[in-house]
């Protein structure tokens, strides 16, 4: 819903807009389950110009600095927070609890004469 | 048709985050100490806080208890019987507490309007209560003012994920794991374990029967949120109850300086 909510503010520049994806970036620690996200997400974007978008999720790897290593290192998995390379405690979480929403691609719904070139779609799903 | 790309960078619950931001300045301006009470449904929040609320009463400390259930007032009542304030918050299938609640029902509170059950996102007028003294205790038809208040207490929805990514604009996050629950569920649940400030092993009098392992226990914890205060208590002995309550009394103290 605030993802809904968020988007459809952001739209006040091109009131006519339809929004085609929105993309999230949600960190390993983001108490989020991405397939009970997709289905609320397609309820909550009916009726609004959000309807039928593409909800893409990046997610984040935990990322931590350690003060003894003097390095940011990322965890393969969030089962422990020592520092994966010296196994101390005196590290600090850079990244992994994000919940944001990064873009969004929108039909900005002017009318020209050309169709949208498909070239102009960036795409960073991977 | 032009398609764009538009740069957001939001943050999905930065609503909340605001909203936690003010209560937190709220809380130090009147210098309470407030303490966000996390854990799975069953291991013994009501218990232990109920104990915690009644040896604060009696250290001369002035206490009291916000506590968020999906519904019924049936934990408030418990808690009442401590003799301390207490505020029951419905959240009417919400799993968590966020922010907002918080904030209405403590002005709610310093007005000194009942809780009644009339949700928490829906408007909530509530003035069916209004100017109600007496029966001071699980509807909260009472005047709690903060500026009144050394510590408060908020026991969250009985869920591990969703209240981690919700701030309630407390100074301590409190994770509470009971022996019967597997010394794995830190691992299980690393958020909110690695958001956690302290954490309460609870019903330690049968950790014995249940086959606790007590240093797996501890590790897990320490794996997750490495240098983390443990407590090992029992609300129904009271072990480890003074550990707890000379920390929070030192907390409270600090917050103070």
């Amino acid at each position: 819903m605030s993802i809904v909510e968020t988007v459809t503010g952001s739209l006040t520049a091109y009131p006519a807009a339809r929004v085609l994806e929105v993309r999230l970036r949600i960190g390993a620690l983001a108490a989020v389950e991405e397939e009970a996200l997709q289905f609320c997400y397609g309820m909550a974007s009916e009726g609004t110009p959000l309807a039928g978008s593409r909800l893409v999720v990046r997610r984040l790897p935990v990322v931590l600095h350690c003060a003894t290593c003097a390095q940011d290192l990322e965890l393969a998995r969030v089962q422990s927070f020592r520092c994966p390379q010296c196994g101390g405690v005196a590290v600090d979480l850079l990244q992994g609890k994000e919940l944001e929403i990064d873009s969004i691609e929108l039909d900005d719904g002017e009318i020209d004469d050309g169709e949208a070139p498909e070239a102009f779609i960036e795409r960073n799903e991977d | 048709m032009t398609t764009r790309i538009v740069e957001l960078r939001r943050g999905i619950l930065k609503k909340n985050d605001e909203l936690a931001a003010t209560l937190r300045a709220r809380f130090a301006a009147a210098g309470v100490l407030v303490l966000n009470l996390v854990s799975s449904p069953g291991t013994g929040k009501t218990a232990f806080l109920e104990r915690t609320l009644r040896e604060l009463r009696l250290r001369g400390l002035r206490v009291a208890a916000l506590v968020g259930d999906l519904e019924t007032d049936n934990d408030a009542r418990r808690l009442a019987a401590s003799g301390a304030p207490v505020r029951q918050i419905n959240t009417h299938g919400i799993c968590h507490l966020d922010a907002e609640m918080v904030g209405k029902h403590l002005d709610a509170w310093e007005r000194g309007e009942r809780a009644g059950n009339e949700g928490t996102r829906e408007q909530g007028t509530g003035t069916e209560g209004l100017g109600t003294k007496g029966g001071a205790d699980a509807d909260g038809g009472e005047r709690v003012s903060l500026d009144a208040l050394d510590i408060l207490f908020i026991e969250n929805v009985g869920n591990l994920v969703c209240p981690s990514s919700y701030d309630l604009g407390e100074k301590i996050r409190v994770a509470l794991l009971s022996v019967t629950e597997g010394e794995d569920k830190p691992l299980k649940y690393p958020t909110l374990f690695n958001s956690a400030d302290a954490a309460v092993i609870t019903k330690m009098d049968i950790a014995a029967p249940c086959g606790f392992d007590r240093e797996a226990a501890l590790g897990n914890i320490n794996e997750i949120r490495p240098g983390i205060r443990i407590f090992e208590t029992s609300a129904k002995t009271g072990a480890g109850m003074d550990e707890w309550l000379a920390y929070l009394e030192a907390e409270q103290v600090r917050g103070k300086i």
